[in-house]
């Protein structure tokens, strides 16, 4: 079966969709992506969209329930690189992602998740090092 | 409504199919030379309207045609069906309704990315949607 890749970079998890999604395909992605989540027990995971030349309403959900899953088991999700013609449409078509957090590329994604993550980090760090 | 210059069908059948309506409609587009942001509102409302016809129709087909009418040129879709039809056609371009799973944005959206919108539809007469976008 076709599946989309998910790649490993220490607590975080990153995709990067290069192929045209079909909508089971999508589903595959959001299953395998919550079970990694838990899995690794990653903290953030980052969506790259700039192959995508289309975002409907379909994908658009499943972007949003992926998030809210990944919120569930305590990781952030950022959707980054979605080309300018389907930001424009996907708010034409009513669609506006609430809840995603999004950044302009993978560099601005990464730095986004590093800085968000990493206050969690920092206090657990503190919490373990007093038990120490 | 115009003359049509060219024509293709694609049924709608399974998930693929919907894949394969959204590349024939860009393939069409692009040879039409629609810019980029025309040609990804024509083929997202298609995706739309390709899925509601699979999800809600039972699946059946969409036709593309290449339109003229006097100077302007315009690409049509025409999707259609022998589902249960809708009995409610206000209350379905609504956005936010849905009678299944989705987000309810798929009519009232589609019908937002296109030019013009019309819907020929009645409880067990199936699904008829034609829709223009002129470049």
């Amino acid at each position: 079966m076709e599946r989309i890749p998910i790649l490993r970079m220490g607590n975080f998890l990153l995709v990067t969709i290069q192929v045209d999604m079909h909508d089971k395909l999508a589903l595959t992605l959001q299953d395998d992506l919550t079970n990694r989540i838990a899995e690794v027990g990653a903290k953030g995971v980052l969506i790259d969209i700039s192959s995508l030349e289309i975002v409907d309403s379909f994908i658009g959900r499943t972007l949003a329930n992926i998030a809210s899953m990944a919120r569930v088991l305590d990781a952030l999700t950022v959707v980054v690189g979605m080309q300018p013609a389907v930001a424009i449409t996907l708010v034409e078509l009513g669609m506006s992602l609430p809840g995603i957090h999004t950044a302009l590329n993978v560099e601005s994604g990464i730095e986004f998740l590093r800085q968000n993550v990493s206050e969690y980090d920092d206090k657990d760090d503190d919490g373990d090092n007093t038990e120490v | 409504m115009g003359t049509i210059q060219k024509s293709e069908t694609v049924p709608i059948k399974n998930g693929s199919d919907v894949v394969s309506v959204r590349q024939r409609v860009r393939s069409l587009a692009i040879e039409m030379k629609f810019g980029l942001v025309d040609q990804t509102k024509i083929v997202t409302a298609a995706s739309e309207l390709a899925r509601n016809t699979l999800d809600y129709g039972n699946g059946g087909q969409v036709e593309l045609s290449a339109i003229q009418d006097g100077i302007r040129t315009g690409l049509k879709l025409y999707f259609s069906d022998n589902g249960p039809g809708i009995p409610d056609v206000k209350l379905a371009l609504s956005d936010g309704y849905t009678s299944g799973n989705g987000m309810g944005l798929g009519l009232g959206g589609s019908k937002r990315l296109m030019n013009e919108f019309e819907i020929d539809t009645a409880p067990g007469l199936g699904t008829r949607i034609t829709c223009i976008r002129w470049k």
